[in-house]
């Protein structure tokens, strides 16, 4: 009963936004490409309070291994949603995607969007190729982390300063809940729990009391 | 007392000197008078060249400005300036959001369309002047509220 409540919380943090943004105005000026486009950054979006709460645990019935390979999955999902989001755009408007792509939009938002970007790929390739480079596990996760929050405060701040489909409110409702998330599991897995393993070892030392 | 090297002449010769790089270097713009304007990022994305001449593009909203000439600011007549943006009528790409206006003998110039829509996260338009006479300029004016039913975006021109 408890878990079904948490999942439905959850999952209506992150529906009501997208079906905000699926009734706007705006769709019905739009080609499909640039719907495609732009939905594709919001799921991403919605999708980013999971992702975090998956890696730590905390959703009933989803925690431990589970939690993790689900949070695999969704990673692959992210970044074939930022890759959908990038060619919805491209293929709506190539100068200004591109624009965004080199650095030298007029909107303020693009660079953080290119941020968040190259920051999923870069996970996504990492999380791929981190065993066959012989990365550490207790490096790849300091990376990750540092990846992870990246993404997470980067993409909040693409998202609210576009003035597009989503609804303003709900879109701010939405981000602040994935910076929640985020700021949640970064905080629990790589300083509270580093620091109580820490002292345990400590602790236990011989010839300490 | 004498002081070697320093008399009226030198005094005259070095501040005189001084006086006109004053005035010569800041003051470039100064003689020029009214400096052109220069083209905006992104300012033409999505150019169609040779929007055609037309009385609306249709009804609600306005796309406004001046065009003068650098240096003196006189205004600039019957010179064409192609407008384009996303509106309720579609994209940027859309044909029907591409329209040209001649200005007025006061330099000033508007185009009837219909409303401009946020896209690509800003409600925006799109001013060119391109035809040769003087330097080209892309303007993107950002409207400050996508409630706004006008915007506007003023050109100086310099000769090409």
């Amino acid at each position: 009963m408890r878990g079904l409540l948490i999942w439905g919380a959850v999952l209506a943090l992150m529906a009501v936004p997208v079906a905000y943004a699926a009734a706007s105005p705006l769709l019905s000026y739009r080609g499909g490409a640039y719907i495609v486009g732009g939905f594709a950054g919001i799921f991403c979006l919605a999708l980013m309070v999971l992702q975090p709460l998956l890696a730590a645990g905390y959703l009933p019935g989803a925690g431990g291994p589970r939690g993790r390979l689900w949070h695999r999955w969704l990673g692959g999902m992210l970044t074939a949603g930022v890759v959908l989001h990038v060619a919805g755009l491209y293929v709506t408007s190539p100068p200004d995607t591109l624009d965004a792509l080199l650095l030298v939009s007029p909107t303020p938002f693009s660079v953080y969007g290119v941020a968040a970007m190259w920051a999923v790929l870069l996970t996504a390739l990492l999380a791929g190729l981190r065993r066959r480079i012989g990365l550490r596990p207790r490096l790849w996760q300091q990376v990750h982390a540092v990846l992870a929050l990246v993404i997470a405060v980067s993409t909040v701040v693409h998202a609210v300063q576009i003035q597009g489909a989503m609804e303003p409110v709900t879109k701010w409702g939405l981000c602040l809940t994935v910076l929640a998330a985020t700021g949640a599991a970064l905080l629990d897995l790589r300083v509270l729990k580093p620091l109580r393993r820490w002292r345990d070892r400590r602790d236990t030392r011989p010839g300490r009391a | 007392m004498t002081v070697p090297f320093y008399n009226r002449r030198a005094f005259l010769i070095s501040a005189g000197l001084a006086g006109a790089a004053l005035v010569h270097a800041p003051g470039q713009a100064l003689a020029a008078g009214l400096a052109p304007t220069r083209s905006m990022r992104g300012g033409s994305n999505n150019y169609r060249p040779g929007a055609p001449l037309v009385d609306n593009l249709g009804r609600g909203f306005f796309v406004r400005g001046k065009v003068l000439r650098a240096g003196d600011g006189a205004p600039l007549d019957n010179l064409r300036i192609q407008i384009w943006a996303a509106t309720v009528l579609g994209g940027e790409r859309e044909p029907r959001n591409h329209g040209s206006v001649l200005t007025r003998a006061d330099g000033s110039f508007e185009l009837e369309m219909e409303q401009i829509v946020p896209n690509f996260g800003q409600p925006h338009a799109h001013l060119a002047y391109d035809d040769g006479r003087f330097k080209t300029v892309f303007l993107r004016p950002v409207m400050p509220s996508a409630k706004d039913t006008a915007v506007s975006a003023d050109f100086v021109l310099q000769p090409a």
